[in-house]
Protein backbone atom coordinates (compact mmCIF):
# COMPACT_ATOMS: atom_id res chain seq x y z
CA UNK A 1 0.00 0.00 0.00
CA UNK A 2 3.09 2.47 1.19
CA UNK A 3 4.72 1.80 -2.26
CA UNK A 4 1.32 3.07 -4.59
CA UNK A 5 1.84 6.23 -2.40
CA UNK A 6 5.08 6.58 -2.88
CA UNK A 7 4.44 5.81 -6.67
CA UNK A 8 1.35 7.90 -7.53
CA UNK A 9 2.97 11.05 -5.80
CA UNK A 10 5.67 10.75 -7.76
CA UNK A 11 3.99 11.75 -10.72
CA UNK A 12 2.51 14.74 -8.77
CA UNK A 13 -0.98 13.49 -7.27
CA UNK A 14 -0.83 13.85 -3.44
CA UNK A 15 -1.60 10.63 -1.37
CA UNK A 16 -2.88 9.24 1.70
CA UNK A 17 -3.26 5.87 2.88
CA UNK A 18 -5.06 3.86 5.90
CA UNK A 19 -1.98 1.72 7.04
CA UNK A 20 -2.90 -1.49 9.02
CA UNK A 21 0.34 -2.75 9.76
CA UNK A 22 1.90 0.19 11.37
CA UNK A 23 5.42 -0.95 11.06
CA UNK A 24 5.34 -1.86 7.62
CA UNK A 25 3.96 1.60 6.99
CA UNK A 26 6.87 3.70 9.00
CA UNK A 27 9.59 1.19 7.40
CA UNK A 28 8.00 2.20 3.85
CA UNK A 29 7.28 6.22 4.89
CA UNK A 30 4.79 7.03 2.27
CA UNK A 31 3.58 10.64 1.64
CA UNK A 32 0.72 10.74 4.63
CA UNK A 33 -0.60 7.96 6.69
CA UNK A 34 -3.44 6.99 9.17
CA UNK A 35 -2.44 3.89 11.26
CA UNK A 36 -5.38 2.56 12.50
CA UNK A 37 -6.32 -0.27 14.82
CA UNK A 38 -8.68 -2.19 13.40
CA UNK A 39 -8.32 -6.02 12.10
CA UNK A 40 -7.26 -6.53 8.57
CA UNK A 41 -9.80 -6.59 6.42
CA UNK A 42 -11.72 -3.60 7.83
CA UNK A 43 -9.46 -0.51 7.08
CA UNK A 44 -12.16 1.24 8.24
CA UNK A 45 -12.87 -0.10 11.41
CA UNK A 46 -16.45 -1.94 11.02
CA UNK A 47 -19.48 -2.69 8.83
CA UNK A 48 -22.52 -0.40 9.24
CA UNK A 49 -21.07 2.17 11.39
CA UNK A 50 -21.29 5.25 9.07
CA UNK A 51 -20.35 7.56 11.42
CA UNK A 52 -17.74 5.50 12.91
CA UNK A 53 -16.10 5.16 8.99
CA UNK A 54 -16.52 8.98 8.58
CA UNK A 55 -14.18 9.35 11.38
CA UNK A 56 -11.46 7.69 9.96
CA UNK A 57 -11.72 8.79 7.19
CA UNK A 58 -12.11 12.83 8.22
CA UNK A 59 -8.76 11.95 9.88
CA UNK A 60 -7.18 10.55 7.44
CA UNK A 61 -8.57 13.68 4.87
CA UNK A 62 -7.03 16.00 7.14
CA UNK A 63 -3.84 15.10 6.44
CA UNK A 64 -3.81 16.63 3.42
CA UNK A 65 -4.13 20.45 5.04
CA UNK A 66 -0.83 19.55 6.81
CA UNK A 67 2.20 21.54 5.05
CA UNK A 68 4.70 18.86 4.55
CA UNK A 69 5.44 14.85 5.43
CA UNK A 70 6.00 12.45 5.57
CA UNK A 71 2.64 11.84 7.97
CA UNK A 72 2.86 8.49 9.92
CA UNK A 73 -0.39 9.01 12.67
CA UNK A 74 -2.60 6.82 15.02
CA UNK A 75 -6.44 6.92 14.89
CA UNK A 76 -6.78 7.00 18.59
CA UNK A 77 -10.46 4.79 18.39
CA UNK A 78 -10.90 1.33 18.36
CA UNK A 79 -13.59 -0.78 16.17
CA UNK A 80 -16.73 -0.40 17.55
CA UNK A 81 -17.82 -3.83 18.26
CA UNK A 82 -14.85 -5.54 18.96
CA UNK A 83 -15.48 -5.49 22.91
CA UNK A 84 -16.78 -8.88 23.39
CA UNK A 85 -19.43 -7.57 25.46
CA UNK A 86 -20.87 -6.54 22.22
CA UNK A 87 -22.07 -9.96 20.85
CA UNK A 88 -18.66 -10.67 19.80
CA UNK A 89 -18.31 -14.52 21.49
CA UNK A 90 -21.65 -15.42 19.73
CA UNK A 91 -21.22 -18.81 18.16
CA UNK A 92 -22.98 -20.38 14.91
CA UNK A 93 -24.97 -23.14 15.48
CA UNK A 94 -23.09 -26.22 14.55
CA UNK A 95 -24.50 -28.62 11.74
CA UNK A 96 -26.10 -31.62 12.89
CA UNK A 97 -25.48 -33.47 9.49
CA UNK A 98 -21.76 -32.23 8.86
CA UNK A 99 -20.09 -35.17 10.98
CA UNK A 100 -22.02 -37.58 9.03
CA UNK A 101 -20.66 -38.25 5.77
CA UNK A 102 -22.03 -41.05 4.25
CA UNK A 103 -21.96 -40.02 1.03
CA UNK A 104 -18.15 -38.43 1.64
CA UNK A 105 -16.89 -35.09 1.74
CA UNK A 106 -18.54 -33.56 -1.08
CA UNK A 107 -22.15 -34.67 0.00
CA UNK A 108 -21.38 -33.37 3.34
CA UNK A 109 -20.34 -30.30 1.78
CA UNK A 110 -23.50 -29.71 -0.33
CA UNK A 111 -25.72 -30.96 2.63
CA UNK A 112 -24.16 -28.28 3.92
CA UNK A 113 -25.17 -25.68 1.21
CA UNK A 114 -28.91 -26.97 1.25
CA UNK A 115 -28.98 -26.54 4.86
CA UNK A 116 -27.48 -22.60 4.97
CA UNK A 117 -29.59 -21.98 1.86
CA UNK A 118 -32.27 -20.24 3.81
CA UNK A 119 -30.07 -17.97 5.86
CA UNK A 120 -27.91 -17.16 2.47
CA UNK A 121 -30.85 -16.32 0.93
CA UNK A 122 -31.97 -14.40 4.37
CA UNK A 123 -28.56 -12.58 4.23
CA UNK A 124 -28.62 -11.50 0.36
CA UNK A 125 -32.10 -10.41 1.06
CA UNK A 126 -31.46 -8.55 3.70
CA UNK A 127 -27.65 -6.66 2.28
CA UNK A 128 -29.16 -6.51 -1.49
CA UNK A 129 -25.97 -8.20 -2.75
CA UNK A 130 -23.92 -11.05 -2.25
CA UNK A 131 -20.21 -11.15 -2.62
CA UNK A 132 -20.68 -14.56 -4.39
CA UNK A 133 -19.81 -14.98 -8.10
CA UNK A 134 -16.13 -14.62 -8.82
CA UNK A 135 -16.59 -18.22 -10.27
CA UNK A 136 -20.07 -18.55 -11.16
CA UNK A 137 -23.46 -17.00 -10.99
CA UNK A 138 -24.47 -19.46 -8.44
CA UNK A 139 -22.75 -21.43 -5.46
CA UNK A 140 -23.62 -24.63 -6.83
CA UNK A 141 -21.43 -24.08 -10.00
CA UNK A 142 -18.60 -23.06 -7.26
CA UNK A 143 -19.35 -26.34 -5.40
CA UNK A 144 -19.39 -28.57 -8.24
CA UNK A 145 -16.07 -27.58 -8.91
CA UNK A 146 -14.76 -27.88 -5.84
CA UNK A 147 -16.28 -31.74 -5.33
CA UNK A 148 -14.53 -32.69 -8.84
CA UNK A 149 -11.29 -32.38 -6.99
CA UNK A 150 -12.57 -34.46 -3.95
CA UNK A 151 -14.17 -36.82 -6.35
CA UNK A 152 -10.60 -37.15 -7.94
CA UNK A 153 -11.64 -35.94 -11.25
CA UNK A 154 -11.02 -32.39 -11.46
CA UNK A 155 -12.87 -30.80 -14.29
CA UNK A 156 -11.31 -28.05 -16.66
CA UNK A 157 -12.68 -24.70 -16.97
CA UNK A 158 -12.72 -23.07 -20.51
CA UNK A 159 -9.85 -20.16 -20.16
CA UNK A 160 -8.73 -20.64 -17.27
CA UNK A 161 -6.23 -22.23 -15.52
CA UNK A 162 -6.97 -24.94 -12.95
CA UNK A 163 -5.46 -23.20 -10.29
CA UNK A 164 -7.11 -19.73 -11.08
CA UNK A 165 -10.06 -22.21 -11.68
CA UNK A 166 -10.25 -24.15 -7.97
CA UNK A 167 -8.93 -20.68 -6.16
CA UNK A 168 -12.43 -18.79 -7.25
CA UNK A 169 -14.72 -21.80 -6.24
CA UNK A 170 -13.34 -22.02 -3.04
CA UNK A 171 -13.66 -18.70 -2.88
CA UNK A 172 -17.03 -18.70 -3.73
CA UNK A 173 -18.27 -21.57 -1.35
CA UNK A 174 -16.24 -19.81 1.19
CA UNK A 175 -18.38 -16.39 0.81
CA UNK A 176 -22.01 -18.18 0.14
CA UNK A 177 -20.74 -20.23 4.00
CA UNK A 178 -20.13 -16.81 5.29
CA UNK A 179 -22.98 -14.27 4.09
CA UNK A 180 -25.03 -17.39 5.21
CA UNK A 181 -24.14 -17.72 8.67
CA UNK A 182 -23.90 -13.85 9.22
CA UNK A 183 -27.57 -13.87 8.64
CA UNK A 184 -28.49 -15.84 11.99
CA UNK A 185 -29.15 -14.61 15.18
CA UNK A 186 -26.65 -13.63 17.74
CA UNK A 187 -24.79 -10.73 16.17
CA UNK A 188 -21.49 -12.91 15.07
CA UNK A 189 -18.09 -11.92 15.73
CA UNK A 190 -15.73 -12.16 12.80
CA UNK A 191 -13.08 -14.47 14.66
CA UNK A 192 -16.45 -16.52 15.36
CA UNK A 193 -17.30 -16.99 12.00
CA UNK A 194 -13.72 -18.26 10.70
CA UNK A 195 -12.92 -20.25 13.79
CA UNK A 196 -16.76 -21.84 12.72
CA UNK A 197 -16.17 -22.38 9.36
CA UNK A 198 -12.98 -23.48 10.20
CA UNK A 199 -13.73 -26.28 12.67
CA UNK A 200 -17.22 -26.99 11.77
CA UNK A 201 -17.54 -27.15 8.57
CA UNK A 202 -17.18 -30.31 5.80
CA UNK A 203 -15.95 -27.18 3.37
CA UNK A 204 -13.16 -26.87 5.52
CA UNK A 205 -12.33 -29.85 5.24
CA UNK A 206 -12.71 -30.44 1.32
CA UNK A 207 -10.51 -27.17 1.03
CA UNK A 208 -7.63 -28.66 3.40
CA UNK A 209 -7.98 -32.08 1.06
CA UNK A 210 -7.57 -29.56 -1.63
CA UNK A 211 -4.83 -28.06 -0.72
CA UNK A 212 -2.74 -31.57 0.01
CA UNK A 213 -3.81 -32.18 -3.99
CA UNK A 214 -2.25 -28.64 -4.74
CA UNK A 215 0.95 -29.41 -3.03
CA UNK A 216 1.49 -32.98 -4.61
CA UNK A 217 0.42 -31.69 -8.23
CA UNK A 218 2.78 -31.04 -10.95
CA UNK A 219 0.50 -28.14 -12.46
CA UNK A 220 2.47 -25.48 -11.70
CA UNK A 221 -1.33 -23.30 -11.02
CA UNK A 222 -2.15 -25.37 -8.29
CA UNK A 223 1.45 -25.41 -6.60
CA UNK A 224 1.17 -21.44 -5.15
CA UNK A 225 -2.17 -22.66 -3.79
CA UNK A 226 -1.58 -25.23 -1.63
CA UNK A 227 1.17 -22.89 0.19
CA UNK A 228 -0.35 -19.62 0.31
CA UNK A 229 -4.25 -19.44 -1.09
CA UNK A 230 -6.67 -21.94 -0.18
CA UNK A 231 -5.91 -22.08 4.12
CA UNK A 232 -4.96 -19.55 6.36
CA UNK A 233 -2.07 -19.18 8.06
CA UNK A 234 -3.25 -19.68 11.94
CA UNK A 235 -4.86 -23.10 10.57
CA UNK A 236 -1.60 -23.75 8.06
CA UNK A 237 1.03 -23.00 11.24
CA UNK A 238 -1.20 -25.26 13.71
CA UNK A 239 -2.94 -22.53 15.60
CA UNK A 240 -6.15 -24.38 14.88
CA UNK A 241 -5.92 -26.05 18.12
CA UNK A 242 -5.74 -22.43 19.69
CA UNK A 243 -9.00 -21.63 17.97
CA UNK A 244 -10.18 -24.88 18.83
CA UNK A 245 -10.17 -23.71 22.53
CA UNK A 246 -11.73 -20.19 21.69
CA UNK A 247 -14.54 -21.73 19.77
CA UNK A 248 -15.39 -24.53 22.10
CA UNK A 249 -15.33 -21.36 25.09
CA UNK A 250 -17.51 -19.53 21.97
CA UNK A 251 -19.79 -22.69 21.95
CA UNK A 252 -20.25 -23.46 26.10
CA UNK A 253 -20.88 -19.17 26.66
CA UNK A 254 -23.43 -19.50 24.01
CA UNK A 255 -24.97 -22.99 24.83
CA UNK A 256 -28.76 -23.65 25.87
CA UNK A 257 -27.35 -24.98 28.94
CA UNK A 258 -25.57 -22.56 30.60
CA UNK A 259 -28.29 -20.01 29.91
CA UNK B 1 -4.86 -5.59 16.39
CA UNK B 2 -3.00 -4.39 14.06
CA UNK B 3 0.51 -4.41 15.18
CA UNK B 4 3.08 -6.83 14.65
CA UNK B 5 3.27 -7.26 18.48
CA UNK B 6 -0.48 -8.67 18.20
CA UNK B 7 -0.09 -11.24 15.51
CA UNK B 8 0.55 -14.91 16.28
CA UNK B 9 4.18 -16.04 15.43
CA UNK B 10 3.61 -16.49 12.54
CA UNK B 11 1.55 -13.96 11.04
CA UNK B 12 4.60 -12.04 12.99
CA UNK B 13 7.32 -13.61 10.81
CA UNK B 14 5.44 -13.24 7.64
CA UNK B 15 5.05 -9.89 8.23
CA UNK B 16 8.71 -8.77 9.28
CA UNK B 17 9.75 -10.75 6.45
CA UNK B 18 7.72 -8.82 4.42
CA UNK B 19 9.22 -5.71 5.86
CA UNK B 20 13.05 -7.17 5.15
CA UNK B 21 12.42 -7.30 1.50
CA UNK B 22 10.75 -3.72 1.24
CA UNK B 23 13.02 -2.26 -1.65
CA UNK B 24 14.42 1.36 -0.86
CA UNK B 25 12.04 3.81 -2.11
CA UNK B 26 14.57 6.68 -1.77
CA UNK B 27 13.10 10.20 -0.80
CA UNK B 28 9.42 10.63 0.34
CA UNK B 29 7.69 13.15 -2.07
CA UNK B 30 5.28 15.40 -1.13
CA UNK B 31 2.92 17.72 -3.18
CA UNK B 32 1.21 20.43 -2.41
CA UNK B 33 -2.54 21.03 -3.35
CA UNK B 34 -5.57 22.91 -2.76
CA UNK B 35 -7.97 22.93 0.77
CA UNK B 36 -9.63 20.18 0.94
CA UNK B 37 -12.72 21.62 0.29
CA UNK B 38 -11.88 21.88 -2.72
CA UNK B 39 -10.21 18.72 -4.10
CA UNK B 40 -11.48 16.18 -6.26
CA UNK B 41 -11.00 12.60 -4.30
CA UNK B 42 -10.55 9.55 -6.07
CA UNK B 43 -10.13 5.69 -4.43
CA UNK B 44 -6.97 3.34 -4.91
CA UNK B 45 -7.54 0.40 -3.09
CA UNK B 46 -5.75 -2.58 -3.26
CA UNK B 47 -8.41 -4.83 -1.60
CA UNK B 48 -8.50 -6.80 -5.05
CA UNK B 49 -12.57 -5.37 -5.69
CA UNK B 50 -13.49 -5.81 -9.04
CA UNK B 51 -17.18 -4.91 -10.54
CA UNK B 52 -18.64 -8.07 -11.21
CA UNK B 53 -18.46 -9.48 -15.03
CA UNK B 54 -14.85 -7.42 -14.60
CA UNK B 55 -11.73 -9.70 -15.23
CA UNK B 56 -11.05 -11.27 -11.03
CA UNK B 57 -7.81 -11.10 -9.77
CA UNK B 58 -5.55 -13.67 -10.24
CA UNK B 59 -2.58 -14.81 -8.24
CA UNK B 60 1.06 -12.44 -8.81
CA UNK B 61 -1.90 -9.71 -10.56
CA UNK B 62 -0.03 -6.19 -10.82
CA UNK B 63 -2.70 -4.20 -13.03
CA UNK B 64 -5.75 -2.37 -11.62
CA UNK B 65 -9.39 -2.29 -12.07
CA UNK B 66 -11.33 0.79 -12.96
CA UNK B 67 -15.10 1.24 -11.02
CA UNK B 68 -17.11 4.07 -12.22
CA UNK B 69 -18.02 5.86 -9.32
CA UNK B 70 -21.77 5.06 -9.96
CA UNK B 71 -21.15 1.25 -9.60
CA UNK B 72 -23.68 -0.31 -7.39
CA UNK B 73 -22.88 -1.87 -4.07
CA UNK B 74 -24.31 -4.99 -5.33
CA UNK B 75 -22.12 -5.34 -8.23
CA UNK B 76 -18.97 -5.08 -5.83
CA UNK B 77 -17.14 -8.44 -5.47
CA UNK B 78 -13.78 -9.14 -4.23
CA UNK B 79 -11.24 -11.75 -5.50
CA UNK B 80 -7.98 -10.93 -3.37
CA UNK B 81 -6.12 -13.92 -3.51
CA UNK B 82 -4.96 -13.48 0.32
CA UNK B 83 -6.97 -15.79 2.76
CA UNK B 84 -5.51 -14.07 5.75
CA UNK B 85 -7.74 -10.89 6.48
CA UNK B 86 -11.50 -10.57 7.40
CA UNK B 87 -13.89 -10.23 4.54
CA UNK B 88 -16.95 -10.44 6.61
CA UNK B 89 -17.16 -6.98 7.18
CA UNK B 90 -16.62 -6.08 2.96
CA UNK B 91 -19.86 -8.60 2.57
CA UNK B 92 -22.09 -6.61 5.06
CA UNK B 93 -21.04 -3.54 3.80
CA UNK B 94 -18.72 -1.93 1.29
CA UNK B 95 -17.65 1.37 3.03
CA UNK B 96 -15.86 -0.93 5.29
CA UNK B 97 -12.78 -1.10 2.70
CA UNK B 98 -14.21 1.14 -0.10
CA UNK B 99 -15.99 4.15 1.40
CA UNK B 100 -17.57 5.52 -1.69
CA UNK B 101 -20.96 6.18 0.16
CA UNK B 102 -18.94 7.80 2.99
CA UNK B 103 -16.63 9.94 0.43
CA UNK B 104 -20.20 11.30 -1.47
CA UNK B 105 -21.95 12.03 1.97
CA UNK B 106 -18.71 14.60 2.80
CA UNK B 107 -19.16 15.84 -0.58
CA UNK B 108 -22.77 16.73 0.12
CA UNK B 109 -21.23 18.42 3.64
CA UNK B 110 -18.93 20.65 1.69
CA UNK B 111 -15.78 18.91 3.46
CA UNK B 112 -14.41 17.77 -0.11
CA UNK B 113 -14.77 19.55 -3.38
CA UNK B 114 -15.95 16.25 -5.10
CA UNK B 115 -15.55 12.41 -5.80
CA UNK B 116 -13.85 11.35 -9.41
CA UNK B 117 -15.94 9.57 -11.05
CA UNK B 118 -13.55 6.68 -11.30
CA UNK B 119 -12.01 4.55 -8.71
CA UNK B 120 -9.28 1.63 -9.02
CA UNK B 121 -8.72 -1.21 -7.68
CA UNK B 122 -5.40 -3.10 -7.54
CA UNK B 123 -4.41 -6.91 -5.54
CA UNK B 124 -2.64 -5.79 -2.96
CA UNK B 125 -0.26 -9.40 -2.84
CA UNK B 126 1.47 -8.74 -5.67
CA UNK B 127 4.74 -8.26 -5.59
CA UNK B 128 5.63 -4.69 -5.06
CA UNK B 129 8.17 -3.39 -7.85
CA UNK B 130 5.48 -5.46 -10.21
CA UNK B 131 3.07 -1.98 -9.14
CA UNK B 132 5.15 0.78 -10.13
CA UNK B 133 4.45 0.64 -13.94
CA UNK B 134 0.58 0.14 -13.63
CA UNK B 135 0.71 3.15 -10.85
CA UNK B 136 2.21 5.67 -12.87
CA UNK B 137 0.01 4.94 -15.83
CA UNK B 138 -2.82 5.16 -13.42
CA UNK B 139 -1.53 8.49 -11.93
CA UNK B 140 -1.85 9.65 -15.87
CA UNK B 141 -5.86 8.92 -15.53
CA UNK B 142 -5.67 10.63 -12.07
CA UNK B 143 -4.76 13.83 -13.58
CA UNK B 144 -6.72 13.54 -16.38
CA UNK B 145 -9.17 13.99 -14.29
CA UNK B 146 -8.11 16.29 -11.98
CA UNK B 147 -7.72 14.25 -9.12
CA UNK B 148 -5.62 15.77 -6.59
CA UNK B 149 -6.35 13.83 -3.61
CA UNK B 150 -5.91 9.94 -3.49
CA UNK B 151 -7.03 7.81 -0.91
CA UNK B 152 -5.30 4.70 -0.38
CA UNK B 153 -7.26 1.67 1.39
CA UNK B 154 -5.33 -1.96 1.88
CA UNK B 155 -7.15 -5.19 3.67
Amino acid sequence: MGALGHYIEREGIPTAQISLIREQTAAIRPPRALWVPFMLGRPFGAPNEPNFQRRVLRALLSQYERPAGPILEDFPEDAPGTDDQEGGFACPVSFAAAKVEAGGLAQAMRSEIAQLASWYALAKKRRGRTTVGVFGPTVEAAARHVASYLDGAPKPVPGLSAGTAVKRACDDVKAYYYEAVAAQPGNLAPNAIENWFWRETAAARAFLAIRQYCLNSNDESLKPLGKLSLIPRFVTDGLIETRQKQHETQVQSTSPERT
Amino acid sequence: MARLTDFSEGERKHHLEKIRDLPDFGRTPFVPGPPLLERRVAIVTTSGVHARGDRPFDIGAADYRVIPGDTPAADLLMSHVSVNFDRSGFQEDINVVFPLDRLQELKADGVIGSVSDYHYSFMGAAPIRALEPKARELATLLKKDRVDAVLLTPV
